[in-house]
Order: C-alpha cells, then structure tokens, then sequence
C-alpha cells in the first residue's frame, strides 16, 4: 500500500513536469508541437495513474463519460473558425469551472471517498476551507465564462451593462462569499455550501457584465487564470500535487497574459475589471471634431497602384478583419505584392483581435509565414521608412491622439505609428469611432487615404487591380 | 493520502514561480495556443472527477463526478486537438 502511494505519487510528479515542458515548448514555433505532444503524454500519465488507482472500482460511467465528452471535444476542435477561437477559449474555461465546482460538490456529497472526514462525518476543517474556495473560484470561473462566450458570440451586445450601484453590490456579494466560507468551517450543513455555489455563480456573472467587447482579451486571461486557481483550490482538497502544480501554472500564466494585455492599453487591471469602458461615446466628437471634415477617399485601383509602386508596405490588422474574415484574401494580395518585388510585412498590437495571440493565428491559418510577423516594439520604428501602412480592421490602435491628446480616453496606449508611414491607406466601413468612442486624427491627415467597404471585398478588388 | 498543508503549499508557490517564468519565455505569436493548451491542462482535474465517479455503489457523489468527467473529457480532447491544429498552421517563410 505504502509502495503504491509512492508510485502514484511519482506518477503525479512525472505528469507535472510534462506539463512545464509543454508550455516551455511554446517560445517558438519550432518546438511548440512537441511542447503540446508533451501535454498530452502528462495528461495521460496522470488519468491512467488514477484509473489504476484502488479506490476506483467500476469503470462503466467513466468509460461513457469520458467517450461522450472527448467525442464533443474533437468534434468541435475539429470544425471550430479560427475566428471563433476566443468564445472557444471562453466555452472551454467555463467547462473547467463547472467541473472544478461538481468535483468539489462531490468531496463535500461523499468525503469519506476522499479521505477528508474524521469517523463522524465531520469534513476536516482544512479540507472545509480547501473546498469551498475551490468550489467559490470554479463558479466564478463558470458563470463568468459563460458571460464571457456570450459576448463573443455575439449572442448578447457587447457593450458594457451598467447600474447604479453595481460595484458596491459586488463588493457586498464578495464580502459575503468570504463570509460564507467561514461560516462553513462552523457548520458544514447543505445551505451553507449549496449556499456559497449559487452566490459564487451570481458573482461571476455580476463581474463580466460591465466590461465591453474589446476588453475581452483581458477577461478571457482573466477568466484562464481563475480557472487554474479554481484547479489548485481542488488539488489542495485532494491532496494532489499535480492538480497544486498545474493550477499554480494556469493561474500564473492568465495573470501574465491580463498584465499583457493591461499594458497594451496602458490601463490598470482594476480599471478593466470594473468596467464601462467604451459604453458611451460622449468623447468622440468633444475630442476628435464632427465628420464633416474633409477626407481623402480613395479607390481600389488606387490603392493597388500606390501599393506596387511602393518599395515596403506594412500591414496592420485588426479585430475588423477577422470579422470579415478577410485574412485570406490578405494573403492573396500581399502574394501579389511579393510577386511585384514589393517588401511585406505585418505589424500586430498586443491587443488586436478578441484575445491574446489571435491575429497571429488568423494569419498563420492564412499561411502567412510567421518571420513576416511583427510585435509592436520590433516593428515600430520601421513605419517611418515604409512607403505604405495598410490599416485593415484597426482604429483605435493607430490613433496619434493616445500620443499627443491628454484629454483623450486613450492617452498613454501604446499604439503603432503607421502616421509616420509615406502614405497611409485606411480600410473601413465607414467613418465610424472606434471602440474606445474616440475619433481617429489619422483619417484627416494628408497622406491617408480612406478605403471604405468591407475589407475582404476591398482586399480582393485591390488583388484584382494589379 | 494526508498530504502536509505546508509542504503543499510551498510546492502552489514553487510552481507559481515556475510557471511566471516559463510564461514569459512564451513568444506573443503563440498565446493563443498558449491558452488553449493551459485550458487542456487545467483539466487534470478530471482526477478528482474519476475518483469521485469511480466506487461501485450509486451515490449523488458519483453522478456529479460522472458529469465532471464528461466535462473536462470535452476540454481535454479538445484542448489539446485544438492546440495541435493551431500550431500546425505555423509556417516559416518558404
């Protein structure tokens, strides 16, 4: 017995270490297939380990459980958009929640299964709090989440939902889910547990409902680290270390990616999260001036003759591509330029698209090689020798004033300085403010040229002009 | 199985130290399939699941743990499916 324990243990161990190695193996793209190879020879150390475990004898429900769910898993890995990738992300997360608050369900339901009672029923005081908090963060992770997919989804406006007194009642629902996971370590009855679970979920819901669509990369890594804390919150229940060791990972690797993502729009966390950003656009004509200004409208002919006659071009999407879907018709058209001894590359902010890292897999599922791809800080300083910047699905990312205007919401973002390129060709809709409500300088100045339609039809007219 | 409170502890913060390390050697063009894949992983969870949907006797502990194994499978399978197609689409320039 005590040699088995042992052996598990190490089998555990093993698992955790795969999963290190395979998120070490996601610094490049080279060794990333492997990494992720690596993840799945841990995961299958670690779900073998426990099947083989004593203290699991009837296999047929989690023969069919497992099948039922790994079919609907590789069936919608299979046949997800790659656009679509954030509100899979998102649907995935709220999966680890529910799970996270069923298992810990589970240990409360049965506790002597799991070793954390004493002779009388009595759940361990540790183990109490231990369950609780892991039950607390997966409802949170859960409710949130489901937010979360929704707004990506489009199945709910994406706009910031605010009351009065909506951060007080949080703060007073917060307040009262710590209180509830003391109150639980007196008197471990249903309500109280049961209780905490339905408070948790009305939490995570209240928390996601103020925050706008496009602060959705913040909430998506946000929501990806509270999944891994809700993991370690059950592993400390469990007194599994690959389960503590994994969840200290996941949860250290969102809270990195929501630092990131803060940083690409110089605001703190805390503003994100309290939300009603981009709500209301009070600020669009105060600081930009009204559209009757004067801009340069150009055509698809002219863009495709200014482009082949240019030595470098920058691209820059963003979010509005991935809407039209138009990343591969931009390949197409940057195939051509290529052809025509044009120099292309591609210039993505830290905070284009729904979520971390999502303009970069929209344009490697378009088969843009990844060195043509650029991080804002190794890019920048090439726009003031590149003869064209072509803004596609971008806007608030651009904009000058987040560099010269202090009254503007967006003062201090990082943004790219596609002004400083020769000539500036702008695909848009129409004149439209961006998310952050503020008008873009850009489109007034000289060397833009504004290409209005929908960027993948535009695109392939330009492709067709050559 | 009576894990020490403290040892485990030090062992969540070891590996939160771990992971902010081997994060940020994550390169930017790659956090997609970086969240994709700590989503898969996260999903080790599905241990408490099995043992909790594992005794022979019918209890509302079994069906819950069932439930979670069919939840994380999802992700599991999925995650790591999804990943692997991200990260095969990864090409350098030819």
């Amino acid at each position: 017995m005590e040699l088995q324990a042992n052996i598990t243990s190490l089998a555990y161990l093993v698992a955790a270490v795969l999963f290190i190695l395979a998120l070490r193996g996601l610094s490049s793209p080279e060794t990333s297939r492997t990494g992720n190879f690596m993840g799945m020879l841990g995961m299958a150390i670690a779900v073998g380990t426990t099947i083989l475990s004593p203290e699991i004898t009837s296999y047929g429900w989690i023969l069919g459980a497992v099948f039922v769910g790994g079919a609907a898993g590789l069936i919608i890995a299979s046949r997800i958009a790659m656009t679509a990738m954030p509100q899979l992300v998102a649907a995935f997360h709220s999966l680890v929640g529910l799970a996270a608050v069923l298992v810990a369900g589970a240990a409360y339901l049965n506790p002597g299964s799991f070793g954390l009672a004493d002779a009388a029923g009595q759940i361990y005081i540790a183990s109490r709090v231990e369950m609780a908090l892991g039950a607390m963060i997966g409802a949170i992770t859960f409710s949130g989440s489901v937010i979360a997919f929704a707004k990506l989804q489009g199945l709910v406006s994406g706009k910031p939902v605010t009351f009065a007194g909506q951060h007080m009642l949080n703060a007073l629902l917060g307040l009262g889910a710590v209180a509830l996971v003391v109150y639980f370590c007196l008197d471990q009855s249903p309500e109280v547990f049961w209780g905490l679970v339905a408070l948790a979920f009305v939490l995570g819901f209240l928390i996601i409902i103020p925050i706008g669509g496009a602060d959705m990369p913040v909430v998506v890594s946000m929501l990806n680290s509270y999944s891994g804390w809700a993991a370690a919150g059950i592993g400390f229940t469990l007194h599994n270390n690959a389960l503590i060791v994994t969840g200290a990972l996941v949860g250290s690797s969102g809270a990195i990616l929501s630092y990131i993502m803060c940083k690409g729009m110089n605001r703190s966390f805390f503003n994100v999260i309290l939300g009603g950003f981009g709500g209301d656009s009070t600020a669009a004509s105060a600081s930009g001036g009204e559209d009757d200004r004067p801009v340069k409208q150009g055509s698809a002919e002219d863009a495709a003759f200014i482009m082949k006659n240019a030595g470098s071009v920058i691209i820059v999407p963003g979010y509005g591509m991935a809407v039209a879907q138009a990343q591969h018709a931009l390949r197409e058209m940057c195939d051509e330029l290529k052809k025509a001894g044009v120099k292309v590359s591609y210039a993505i902010h830290p905070v284009a698209g729904r979520m971390p890292g999502h303009m970069n897999v929209l344009l490697a599922e378009a088969n843009v090689p990844y060195d043509e791809v650029f991080e804002l800080e190794d890019i920048n300083s090439e726009f003031q020798q590149a003869d064209v910047a072509f803004v596609i699905g971008a806007n608030d990312v651009t904009n000058p004033a987040a560099k010269t205007d202090p009254t503007s919401p967006i003062f201090g973002m990082p943004i790219l300085d596609v002004e400083k390129a020769k000539t500036v060709l702008f695909v848009k809709r129409g004149m439209a403010a961006g998310y952050a409500g503020v008008q873009n300088e850009l489109f007034f100045k000289d060397n833009t040229m504004m290409l209005f339609g929908d960027a993948k039809k535009m695109v392939e007219t330009v492709t067709r002009s050559f | 199985m009576h894990g020490d409170f403290i040892s485990q502890l030090s062992i969540f913060v070891l590996a939160v130290f771990v992971g902010y390390y081997v994060v940020w050697s994550v390169t930017p063009a790659l956090h997609t399939p970086l969240m994709a894949v700590t989503n898969a992983i996260s999903s080790v969870i599905v241990v408490g699941a099995l043992i909790a949907a594992g005794p022979a006797d019918m209890s509302q502990a079994k069906i819950l743990g069932a439930v979670a194994v069919a939840l994380a499978s999802v992700n599991i399978f999925g995650g790591f499916a999804v990943t692997q197609r991200m990260l095969a689409m990864y090409k350098k320039k030819k």
